[in-house]
């Protein structure tokens, strides 16, 4: 049986990894190709390196550092950040980026998922959504969760998935970084609203929020954090034990 | 030295590097000389089986792999690259395959239950079902890393090993000199990359 996924999430700027706390507050981490290296070693099933630099340099940098992964590490590799046309794509798949994950991009240009995806693939587009209440409703953020853009969050994943993306990436900014558990609630409904892979990302704070992560909604394939993981407070080789453990069926 | 096949279907980056990183030469090439005078040949791909197919009859390079393959040179296919292997496709339409290994390529939603998502995307565990050179660094449910949708059936006694997702799903299949993986060998970590070092210790056939 497929296995459910555990993705680390790293944040790349000026060439080291950072995690915000509810996207503020930016502290260091460490070399992204040392940890990339380490945690493909230490049981991650797929990398997500997201690319939170603006200048020419970041990103010419970014490049770089997604290449020198790419070489030595054998795990399908997700990247994001600054994703705003088909050159985009084009810029980060040759340097051995597998799926490329939209979200700004998509938002003003809601034709580019679908432009990617006849290019290369269903399976190379990735959908990225930051959801946060807003009176009772979820809605969708643009811009690195600065931007409400009034878009109710499960029309727009299932719009995009409509045109062609082949996964979607739901970042509950309520949960994120307050390590409470993942949005069941939100997760729930984007699960049943679309068939494709759905990745659960934001609130992660300790083992069995994946355990029930898994166990309530057996529609989420893949769970994604980002600190947690960098920090040790859980290690990847235990997290996937601990499902087994539980019957959730993992890659040891 | 090992020839991966370039005819403009998807990205060889990573497949180059996981044969750097096990030690054996390998190049992209587009060109019969080079492919004719590799002592391997890998058939990547990725998209939709009627455009990959068209893509590798015009550049004329399907000719070259029938030819390499039936001198008996180790031939190992990739993902839709595997795919082209078999005898046809129904994927969109009906498609002429090279005709190398016996069988043909469907949509697996035509034998999975209808809960299961497609593409099968992540890791699932090898089940062994015939012993292969390609297979000899392998055990019985090592993981892989598959994305698709199609996969190879009626294979008779080229299947090789497979994976269950609803229904069991062809994962490796193999004859003599040809070999095919559904998976991604250059995405499947460790387990992969000792696919690819076994498919390099493999020897000529007939």
């Amino acid at each position: 049986m497929i296995t459910k996924r555990i993705i680390p999430c790293l944040d790349v700027k000026d060439g080291r990894v950072v995690k915000g706390v509810n996207f503020q507050r930016l502290g260091d981490v460490a070399s992204p190709v040392d940890l990339a290296r380490y945690y493909s070693a230490n049981g991650a099933d797929e990398l997500v390196f997201y690319d939170i630099t603006a200048s020419a340099e970041g990103r010419s940098l970014f490049t770089e550092i997604l290449t020198e992964t790419a070489r030595t590490v054998f795990i399908p590799l997700t990247v994001g950040g600054g994703i705003n046309t088909t050159d985009d794509f084009d810029r980060v798949l040759k340097c051995g980026a597998d799926k490329v994950s939209v979200n700004s991009g998509a938002i003003r240009d809601p034709s580019l998922v679908g432009k990617a995806a006849r290019l290369y693939g269903d399976q190379c587009v990735v959908l990225s959504a930051d959801v946060k209440r807003v009176d009772g409703v979820f809605r969708i953020f643009a811009k690195g969760g600065r931007e409400n853009t009034g878009m109710e969050a499960v029309e727009w994943i299932r719009r995009c998935v409509g045109e062609g993306a082949g996964e979607v990436v739901v970042n509950s900014m309520d949960t994120d970084g307050v390590k409470q558990g993942f949005d069941l609630e939100l997760l729930e409904k984007v699960c049943a609203a679309v068939k494709v892979p759905v990745i659960a990302s934001g609130g992660a704070g300790k083992i069995e929020d994946f355990i029930t992560l898994f166990r309530t909604l057996p529609g989420v394939d893949a769970g994604l954090a980002a600190s947690i993981f960098h920090f040790g407070e859980v290690e990847i080789n235990e997290l996937k034990r601990e499902m087994k453990r539980n019957g959730i069926p993992a890659r040891i | 030295m090992v020839a991966i096949i370039d005819y403009g279907v998807g990205n060889l980056f990573s497949l180059r590097s996981s044969f750097a990183a096990i030690g054996e030469e390998a190049v992209v090439a587009s060109d019969p000389e080079t492919i004719r005078g590799a002592d391997r040949v890998i058939l990547p791909g990725v998209g939709a089986f009627g455009d990959a197919a068209e893509k590798l009859r015009q550049t004329g390079l399907d000719r070259t792999v029938r030819e390499e393959a039936e001198k008996g040179k180790p031939l190992l296919g990739i993902c839709l690259g595997m795919q082209l292997l078999f005898e046809k496709s129904y994927e969109y339409g009906v498609h002429e395959g090279l005709g190398l290994l016996q069988g043909e390529i469907r949509p697996i939603a035509e034998r999975i239950p209808a809960g299961l998502k497609i593409p099968q995307m992540g890791w699932n565990a090898l089940k062994i079902v015939r012993e292969s050179p390609l297979l000899k660094y392998t055990k019985e449910g090592d993981y892989v890393y598959f994305v698709h949708s199609y996969s190879a059936v009626n294979c008779g006694d080229a299947l090789l090993a497979a994976v269950e997702y609803g229904a069991e799903i062809t994962a490796c299949a193999g004859k003599k000199n040809v070999f095919g993986c559904q998976f991604h060998p250059e995405k499947s970590g460790e387990t992969g990359l000792k696919i690819l070092k076994a498919f390099c210790e493999t020897e000529a056939g007939q």
